[in-house]
């Protein structure tokens, strides 16, 4: 009962199908926040299950989107440092720096691998001890706390080849500032699960609270999406927008104590630069001084020459939401996954690249 | 031969070569084309169009559940000259060693051979043996080439896919590619599947015997089913549409792709195969198949359409419609 | 990867902060640290290489009551 497939039942999806068409009256635009549900909005064709009246809008939910050029040409100077080995998530590969990407620069001879978990980077690590791993972290909230758990293990067990270059960022701060730009009149989002399975749904509180807009925290399975969108027509009929937990198997108002205590112990919030949403205060982590002697940044001095972003990218548009992948007049044309002009067509969470690969 | 490692001195023509030749492969390929040993295998050749085909195998690891390289490398030769509507015949192998590698497991490996190749009814009647040193390749690569005979009349090309015809596929898809990432290590999933590398000469015959219009067939390898599907279309520019439903996959498959995050459709498969026949002889064709060991899971996925050519479009259970690319790259290499 | 890719494993087995997790007969191990509380037998959400979660049975059962109801001939207008 709790496997995905009992929430694809498409009776179940096409009896809130219907909910949603005989509900929705007045026409509302939707961000979908996060990358996975870009992916699995377009993967499941949920676009083509709603009425007109509902206008749906990609937000900069994809960590490796919003990754600044400048941290991936960091990045690529760390994998060339001879006795460094830099592992990373697989979707950070092929991103283009402003010169080349991780994949070129392993193909040309650096130590890059691939990992599914920071464990496996602590086990590069332990198991190269001659050499210096790096791991490079992104994601939002989700995956913050098992990258400081790396972090805080490395120091108990003494794996001093270890760090950690971190490029995590938090979620709220980029919903204000999408908000605050009102480049779209939104009059609802669609908070991710998974951040919220470790934030709870009271990170959400601000925007119905502050903002006035309807909020519905969902899964990622068509049945979830769907209930989250039929929770936010209800708050928009009736325009009492209020925070809704569409995904209570998963999700609960405090989160997950234990995970957001690592994250605090581990890291500190700071600055931070967006692609698409440029610099947002208090929006990224970084790594406390406590555990300095597994921060990238101060272990390692490298030259990286002035980040350039891709000419005629329009990534930032896509990310902001304002411009749908098919506007963007190199989509299809001059950047494919083949060939990714910006991060947006390389990750698996990117709007240009779900657009592309389902429609 | 006394060896446990292959040396060197096993690539280079001499005397350690020669026994690693009659030790090993002879013994194993046996068969009066090959015994000579000459330079170059001499037969006689039935009548009909030849089907010449090569492959190389790289896969990693070389040893799986359900299979191994060198059956994968009979395999897939064998069903490269099938989809074309050949009879397979003749196989040469050639082998690229690295020195140090068991003896042992290369034995394993030519026993494979030998177990596919008569699972298929051809014969390896010519090969070749290279030894490099330590670190200049990984372990072992196979390369095989296989010739067989089309008869008149047959002609099955990516090319020719007609408007409505019917699109089957002969079982589950995506088997093989997560069975191979099961045992990288990196992955940490261990999984009940087992590769479906099999020889599907047999499976072709019965397509073909049970009907005269067979357009296409192609088995949906590198790349998964989307791959071939997507090349079917662009070969004979023309739409093609499929049902999310009628498309096999086991639990386990499933299973494994929501935890790495992976699509079935785009996942390798060396043992099933895709055929585009006539609507008329679709029932035939498929009642054919599901009598074969391999094509019991047999099903109509879909249909040629005149609209949107070179495009294949897909409808999930919700009834929304929507497009199958080709990926870039495999997410993974060296799976077969 | 997805970053947000996060499945429902069942709990079979486990041993300090690790764990073993299966997903339709597949095999996989889960560090348990931020979910104290899991027992064998438990869903957890599984995201890279960790359980963030432990998926309550009595949720699911009440998401479906609640979508029987909301979507059955006499929903609320």
């Amino acid at each position: 009962m709790l496997r995905s497939d009992a929430f694809r039942d498409p009776v179940i999806v096409e009896k809130l199908k219907e909910k949603i068409w005989a509900a929705s009256t007045r026409s509302i635009k939707i961000m979908e926040f996060c990358g996975t549900h870009t992916h699995a909005v377009h993967r499941f064709g949920i676009r083509g299950l709603l009425p007109t009246t509902i206008e749906m809008f990609s937000g900069p939910g994809c960590p490796v989107c919003v990754t600044d050029t400048a941290d991936i040409d960091y990045a690529v100077a760390l994998s060339r440092i001879p006795d460094v080995i830099v592992t990373t998530f697989g979707d950070l590969l092929k991103v283009p720096g402003s010169r080349e990407s991780l994949l070129l620069s392993r193909a040309s001879g650096a130590r890059v691998e691939m990992v599914y978990s920071p464990l496996d980077a602590l086990k590069f690590a332990s198991d190269n001890p001659s050499y210096r791993v790096v791991f490079l972290g992104i994601g939002f909230e989700t995956t913050a706390p098992a990258v400081a758990a790396s972090i805080v293990e490395a120091e108990r067990s003494g794996l001093g080849n270890y760090s950690v270059f971190s490029m995590h960022k938090l979620t709220p701060p980029a919903m204000r500032a999408i908000l605050d730009f009102h480049e779209i009149a939104l009059d609802a989002i669609l908070c991710p699960g998974h951040v919220s399975v470790v934030t709870g749904w009271k990170a959400w509180r601000f925007l119905p609270d502050y903002h006035h807009i309807a909020a519905a925290v969902a899964g990622f399975e068509p049945v979830d999406i769907l209930r989250g969108i039929t929770e936010i027509v209800r708050q928009c009929e009736e325009d009492k927008p209020r925070i809704a937990n569409a995904y209570p198997r998963s999700v609960t108002r405090e989160g997950n104590g234990a995970a957001q205590e690592m994250m605090e112990r581990v890291f500190e919030t700071g600055h931070a630069s967006w692609r698409g949403l440029g610099k947002i205060p208090m929006s990224g982590l970084k790594i406390r001084d406590g555990y300095g002697l597994h921060d990238a940044t101060r272990l390692f001095d490298v030259e990286v020459p002035e980040s350039s972003s891709p000419e005629g990218c329009h990534c930032g548009e896509v990310i902001r939401g304002v411009l749908a992948p098919n506007g963007c007049p190199l989509f299809r044309s001059v950047c494919t996954p083949a060939h990714p002009v910006g991060p947006c067509m390389v990750s698996t969470e990117g709007s240009c690249a779900a657009y592309y690969l389902y429609g | 031969m006394d060896e446990k490692i292959v040396l060197l001195g096993h690539g280079s023509g001499g005397g350690l070569s020669h026994e690693l030749i009659e030790g090993l492969f002879v013994r194993y390929f046996a068969n009066p084309l090959l015994l000579p040993l000459e330079d170059a295998t001499v037969f006689r050749f039935p009548q009909g169009r030849i089907a010449f085909t090569t492959d190389s195998y790289v896969v990693k690891p070389l040893f799986f559940p359900g299979g191994d390289i060198g059956r994968l490398a009979v395999c897939g030769t064998v069903n490269d000259l099938s989809m074309r509507g050949a009879q397979p015949l003749y196989l040469s192998a050639g082998f690229i060693i690295e020195e140090g590698f068991p003896v042992s497991d290369l034995e394993r490996i030519v026993a494979s051979m030998a177990t596919a190749a008569k699972e298929a009814g051809v014969s390896i009647v010519c090969g070749d043996t290279k030894v490099v040193e330590r670190r200049a390749a990984d372990g072992l690569y196979i390369n095989t080439a296989g010739v067989g005979v089309v008869a008149e009349g047959i002609s099955v090309s990516i090319r020719n896919a007609k408007p409505g015809d019917a699109v089957i596929v002969s079982g589950t898809m995506g088997d093989h590619g997560v069975c191979v990432l099961s045992q990288r290590k990196s992955l940490h999933f261990r999984s009940p599947l087992q590769s479906d590398a099999a020889p599907l000469n047999g499976l072709a015959r019965a397509v073909l015997e049970a009907s005269g219009e067979v357009h296409a067939m192609r088995d949906p390898t590198r790349g998964g089913l989307a791959t071939t599907l997507k090349e079917i279309a662009t070969g004979s520019s023309v739409g093609i549409e499929v049902e999310e439903e009628q498309i096999p996959v086991s639990d386990a498959v499933r299973g494994a792709c929501e935890m790495l995050g992976l699509d079935h459709l785009y996942l390798a498969n060396e043992g099933k195969l895709v055929a585009v026949v006539a609507a008329s002889d679709a029932s035939s064709v498929l009642e054919a198949m599901r009598q074969d060991p391999h094509g019991r899971d047999a099903s109509l996925i879909g249909r040629i359409t005149a609209d949107h050519p070179a495009m294949v479009t897909i409808r999930n259970p919700f009834g929304a419609r929507r497009i199958l690319e080709m990926l870039a790259s495999d997410q993974f290499p060296r799976i077969c | 990867m997805h970053m947000c890719l996060a499945v429902p494993a069942l709990i079979t087995k486990i041993d300090g902060t690790m764990a073993e997790a299966t997903l339709s007969g597949n095999e996989t191990s889960v560090n348990v640290l931020f979910t104290p509380g899991v027992k064998v037998g438990d869903y957890v959400i599984m995201h890279a290489g960790y359980a963030i979660g432990i998926m309550s049975s009595s949720e699911a059962q009440e998401t479906f009551d609640l979508l029987d109801e909301m979507t059955g001939e006499d929903a609320e207008e």
